[in-house]
């Protein structure tokens, strides 16, 4: 135990509150908050959306959006307080002492400058350029991992992958040599497996260079394994902090051991209620869905006529047994939104076959098809995307009623009040709009809706990837409680395989268009055959620390 | 870059064929005789009556007539008009005329627009804003030919400060205050425009990382929140110089500037169809050329454009 | 309660990265205490407070802003006055004595005679019929027109919005007032010049401006997930497009078809100026500041007041189509 004697904090904030004004009135969006950040050090903040983790951290580098400010508290960095620090003395100290990571790779790299000049800009602003600034452009791109980096800073941002995006501004916030580097969901929009090599990378660098970090996330399995200290916000509020193990194998707070019971990564090791198998209905042989050699090639035009072929899907083939759960995992790229889209015959499969009860569906006539469209019912994603903002709930969950002529008006309002009933909504959300309600609760009303026609499979493409951890768990233990109810049958598409441990029984991997495991979920999770497999298993973050 | 360009030039032959038939058949292709739709109802010389038949090929099948209009266009062989000017001269002197006070008006909208939007963006809800803002919707609810009179009698006639109407020769100096009458609309929209992009600009994820990079304040507004705002003002920009086309018409009307507007308002005035479809004509040509020169500056401000 | 940590037996151990860190500093563990942060329901449904549709809040927040009372004050004003002209004036527009040509304001002619000595006023409020009918009819069929062609190009893609959208282009092409002047030599429209001459004048180069924008807009909101859950519940290609991906495309073209509505009154008054607009005969704004151009310098009051009745309605317009782009933008809502 290697104790630094009188440790001075590099970042220190006490009792902070930060109010944002808005139409309808002050709305604080942090209290009492207090945290520590000793330098070298990387602190986790861990919270659901709107817990005021972003705000507080983004307050240290003076930069909350116009209409918040700190009301209370003290931001002390290296002893000075920044909270009520002028814009020019945050321009001086951006950059080269306090640096950021920012969320969305997408959003953050301005899209009509190349990368060498945004990584040239930000070496100029904090006198570090030197007499080569373009050798030290590619040195900086080099160090977070870029490839090539001197003809890389030479395109532009939509010439990069996500990955690569994510590297490029890694490499603009620690461009400088900051003391502090703020990552705000780092690597939040990337795939597990790029996620983990980005922060493995971000480790490296930072220990290397002495920088503190203060790391923002969703994730406490990540906050675990990457961070010394983890603090817990709630509401605005720090309900826990301590260091990382401690906290996460001792929860006191009962908001954390909410949070760590919820965690899909965290709840799989834990011994948690994991899916039971329905391994009678597997028995039975009675497959709902059977999917044969199905392919689909798209054409990518090129310009001049020219046309490149590319194979989303090549050759899959897998079965789903009534009243089971098959989950399709894999990256973006790998095929697997373009599998449920065929299965809803939403899209026309270029080869193969899709089998539905027995039936085939490429024989079908339009008017077979339409009553098809009744028996398998999809749920989406983005739960801001799949109900139309101009349909009252009602509206919405009573549209497939009357679209296929299903009973009269008042027996469709009562149908509508034991859907809603089903999905655990009050009755009173029917004359609400999808613009009141929830993320979980507008995933509900999807629930509902898809229902409502009494399908028999149900295919949910990523359908609770968008949702917070705890609203998730909850969207999924109601998936679970109405497949025992009524017999369901999911195919369920996620980039996500913590969270195929709690729902599924049975396992397709796929990876660039190629299936490459197919298993029961204990065999997965236990004995996985491909190397791809193994390796999307081990980025589950959290996964090896209880 | 090339296969972009050859892609918008390609594009293009379709609008300027649709746009040229369009205008041709509006006047050929109705029912009647088409001499008699030419001189607009008055009575013709046999001579001109001739002439017009020889220029527009009227004894030939409609596609045979259309085709050889089109190589007169590009060929500048524009007939003549009623009173024996060759149309030809008569534009190649109204022209530059144009030519100047579009840049005049083009000028004062692309500069004091994309400034006041600017400030006013970057102020959004303050004084300046407000004033700013309201300014310009009245400056688009007055008409252009209202604001050109009010501006020709009290700066032109009761404050002296400029000619009121134009001299033969139509000098810069003379013709600042049609061109800022002309500009004047285009101003109200391209200073809103820039500020509404300013405005979406400034809150952008990118905005705010270059400004967590250390950047000053200066440098991010010009660097990413200015640069970024341009691309759609650019395109309205050159959208709007066919707008200017049709102001002109009206700003040279007032100041009696000899430019094509007033030969076209003339043309107007006295019937005499043969020369306007000429004028028109040409114009459309300018917009389609002008509209090229747009989309390669678009593409060379958004390199998104460029690769797609 | 706060509790420091007794170091840990295996910080010294070697760990990999996977393992999780171990600080060297001494970090206390804080609860805070539960009475202060109390844990609530996960993801609750609020019951209380009326349920709202996306039009019926823009339309609360609509009701509150100045822009949007003055502007529908003003328009409502416009609209009676264009219907019962009778009500405002009891002077005869068409009643012009020669003798009264150029006279000042005398009481119960507020505004003074013209050169032909009509009654200035009165000319102004029976002239609001007709560039309010050019105006209103201009926009609603532009609006059929642009978001019927619009919308079927950006939903169906393919070579049917390759060939609307170079059709657009052509009329785009033709600055609309170059356009109008084309148009209006046409014989047809020449010798049967009336308000709806112009009208379709106008609506033939205005709609691709439309179109446009309810092309974007409906190639925004086709992919929507909820148009491809109302394609998997049954519901037809083409009744996916009537029932959700127009309505949800809306508002942009509300918006600017209230502005356009202002726009086409001005361009109507503009081309009477030039001669290519209403008739002589039909009172309007704009001939009657065309024929006021003659004496601007001796008389220029003449001319004042039909430009000041002409602005404040396309003021109107305006005005409610900044205020209700305003309300219909959600990212305006968030006050970002």
């Amino acid at each position: 135990m290697s104790e630094v004697s009188a440790p001075k904090p590099l970042l220190e904030i006490k009792d902070l509150a930060i109010t944002f004004s808005t139409p309808e009135g002050p709305v604080n969006a942090v209290r009492n908050a207090n945290l520590t950040v000793m330098p070298g050090e990387t602190v986790a903040i861990v919270g659901e959306s709107g817990s005021g983790k972003s705000t507080t951290a983004l307050s240290a580098i003076g930069l909350l959006p116009g209409n918040g400010k700190v009301s209370a508290g003290q931001i002390l960095f290296d002893g000075e307080d920044l909270a009520q620090a002028p814009e020019k003395r945050f321009v001086e100290l951006r950059g080269n002492h306090i640096g950021m990571v920012p969320q969305d790779p997408m959003s953050n790299l301005n899209p009509v400058w190349k990368i060498g000049f945004q990584v040239k800009e930000t070496l100029k602003a904090n006198g570090l350029a030197g007499d080569k600034p373009n050798e030290r452009v590619a040195q900086v791109l080099a160090d977070a991992g870029l490839p090539n980096p001197a003809a890389r800073a030479n395109q532009y941002p939509h010439e990069f992958s996500g990955g690569m995006r994510q590297r490029a501004l890694i490499a603009i916030g620690l461009a400088c040599r900051p003391r502090l580097l703020i990552a705000d969901e780092p690597t939040s929009a990337l795939d597990v497996t790029v996620q983990q090599q980005i922060l493995d990378h971000l480790d490296t660098m930072t220990s290397e260079l002495g920088t503190a970090v203060l790391l923002i996330t969703h994730d406490l399995g990540l906050a675990a394994e990457r961070a010394e200290k983890v603090i817990v916000m709630y509401k605005g509020q720090v309900v826990e902090s301590g260091p990382a193990l401690e906290l996460l194998r001792n929860p006191q707070h009962p908001y954390t051991k909410r949070l760590i019971n919820s965690a899909p990564s965290l709840a799989a090791k834990q011994g948690v209620e994991v899916k039971t198998p329905h391994e009678e209905q597997a028995a039975k042989n009675d497959n709902v869905l059977e999917v044969k050699d199905l392919t689909k090639v798209f054409d990518i035009r090129k310009g001049f006529g020219r046309k490149d072929k590319f194979t989303a899907v090549d050759k899959v083939s897998f079965a789903v047994p009534r009243g089971t759960t098959t989950a399709v995992v894999g990256e973006s790229g790998s095929g697997k939104s373009t599998i449920a889209q065929m299965v809803l015959n939403l899209l026309e499969p270029t080869s193969g076959e899709i089998t539905f009860d027995g039936q085939k569906m490429s024989k079908l006539s339009e008017k077979e098809l339409f009553k098809f469209r009744r028996r398998v019912q999809p749920i989406f994603q983005d739960p801001y995307g799949s109900l139309d903002p101009m349909y009252s709930i009602y509206r919405t969950i009573e549209e497939p009623l009357r679209i296929h002529g299903i009973g009269s008006t008042a027996e469709r309002e009562k149908k509508v009040r034991e859907l809603l009933d089903q999905v655990s909504m009050p009755a009173s959300t029917m004359h609400r709009f999808p613009n009141e309600l929830s993320g979980g609760q507008r995933q509900r009303i999807a629930i509902a809706r898809a229902l409502a026609l009494q399908p028999e499979m149900i295919v949910c493409d990523e359908a609770v990837s968008a949702l917070d951890v705890l609203v998730q768990a909850q969207v999924l233990e109601l998936l679970q409680q109405l497949q025992d109810e009524l017999g369901l049958t999911y195919l369920f598409i996620t980039h996500d395989l913590a969270v195929v441990r709690q729902i599924a029984d049975d396992v397709v991997v796929m990876e660039r268009g190629k299936m490459v495991e197919h298993a029961s979920t204990d065999e997965v999770f236990t004995s996985a055959q491909s190397d791809y497999t193994r390796n999307l298993l081990n980025a589950i973050p959290g996964a090896t620390l209880l | 870059m090339i296969s972009f360009v050859l892609k918008r030039f390609l594009q293009l032959i379709p609008v300027f064929i649709g746009a040229t038939l369009l205008v041709y058949f509006l006047v050929f292709a109705t029912p009647g005789d088409p001499i008699a739709a030419l001189s607009g109802g008055k009575p013709m010389s046999p001579a001109v009556e001739d002439a017009l038949r020889a220029q527009y090929n009227l004894d030939k099948p409609f596609w045979v007539q259309y085709g050889l209009y089109l190589k007169n266009l590009f060929t500048f062989d524009l007939g003549m008009s009623f009173s024996g000017q060759e149309v030809k001269d008569l534009l190649a002197r109204a022209f530059p005329v144009t030519a100047r006070l579009a840049v005049i008006a083009m000028a004062i909208e692309a500069v004091f627009g994309i400034i006041f939007g600017v400030i006013a963006g970057m102020r959004k809800g303050k004084i300046f804003d407000s004033t700013v803002l309201v300014l310009s919707l009245l400056v688009i609810a007055v008409p252009t030919f209202v604001l050109g009179f009010v501006l020709q009698v009290v700066v032109g006639v009761q404050l002296g400060w400029a000619k009121p109407t134009v001299s033969g020769q139509a000098t810069w100096g003379e013709l600042i205050l049609p061109g800022l009458v002309l500009g004047l609309v285009s101003f109200a929209y391209v200073l809103r425009l820039t500020r509404t992009s300013v405005i979406e600009n400034k809150t952008a994820d990118y905005v705010r990382t270059a400004t967590a990079k250390g950047l000053s304040r200066p440098r991010v507004i010009t660097v990413h929140i200015l640069r970024n705002s341009l691309i759609p003002v650019v395109t309205y920009l050159g959208a709007d110089l066919g707008a200017l086309m049709g102001g002109a018409i009206v700003t040279e009307g007032i100041f009696n500037v000899p430019g094509i507007g007033n030969l076209l308002f003339k043309a107007i005035r006295f019937g005499e169809t043969p020369t306007v479809v000429a004028i028109v004509g040409v114009l459309v040509i300018i917009f389609v050329v002008a509209n090229l020169v747009v989309d390669m500056l678009y593409a060379l401000l958004d390199p998104r454009i460029r690769y797609a | 309660m706060p509790e420091n940590l007794t170091p840990n037996p295996e910080a010294g151990a070697p760990r990999g990265k996977r393992e999780g860190k171990v600080s060297n500093y001494k970090i206390e563990h804080f609860v805070a205490p539960i009475s202060e942060t109390p844990l609530q329901g996960v993801d609750a449904v609020k019951e209380t407070g009326k349920p709202l549709s996306m039009w019926a809040e823009a339309w609360r927040s609509l009701r509150k802003r100045p822009l949007f009372i003055i502007s529908s004050i003003l328009i409502v004003a416009i609209i009676v006055v264009a219907a019962l002209p009778n009500l405002f004036t009891s002077v005869d527009p068409t009643h012009c004595v020669l003798e009264n040509s150029n006279g000042p304001a005398v009481s119960g002619h507020p505004m003074g005679y013209n050169f032909q000595g009509c009654d200035i006023y009165s000319r102004a409020i029976y002239g609001t019929r007709a560039s309010l009918m050019v105006g209103v009819f201009t926009t609603i069929l532009t609006v059929l027109l642009g978001t019927t062609i619009g919308a079927l190009a950006g939903y169906y893609g393919g070579w049917l919005d390759a060939v609307l959208a170079r059709l657009g282009d052509v009329f785009f092409a033709l600055p609309l007032i170059l356009g109008a002047i084309i148009m209006m030599q046409l014989p047809v429209f020449r010798d049967n010049k009336s308000p709806w001459t112009v009208i379709v004048t106008l609506a033939v180069f205005g709609w691709p401006q439309i179109a446009r924008i309810a092309r974007g807009a409906v190639i925004e909101v086709r992919n929507a997930d909820f148009v491809t859950a109302s394609r998997a519940l049954g519901l037809s290609r083409f009744k996916a497009l009537l029932r959700h991906v127009v309505p949800n495309s809306l508002a942009p073209i509300i918006v600017v078809s209230t502005v356009n509505l202002g726009v086409y009154i001005v361009a109507e008054a503009t081309l009477s100026f030039i001669g290519v607009g209403l008739p002589p005969d039909i009172m309007s704004w704009g001939n009657d500041i065309a024929s006021a151009q003659t004496q601007l310098r001796s008389n220029p009051m003449v001319l004042m007041w039909p430009a000041l009745f002409l602005s404040v309605t396309v003021l109107s317009f305006i005005m409610l189509g900044d205020a209700v782009r305003d309300a219909l933008d959600p990212k305006a809502r968030k006050g970002a």
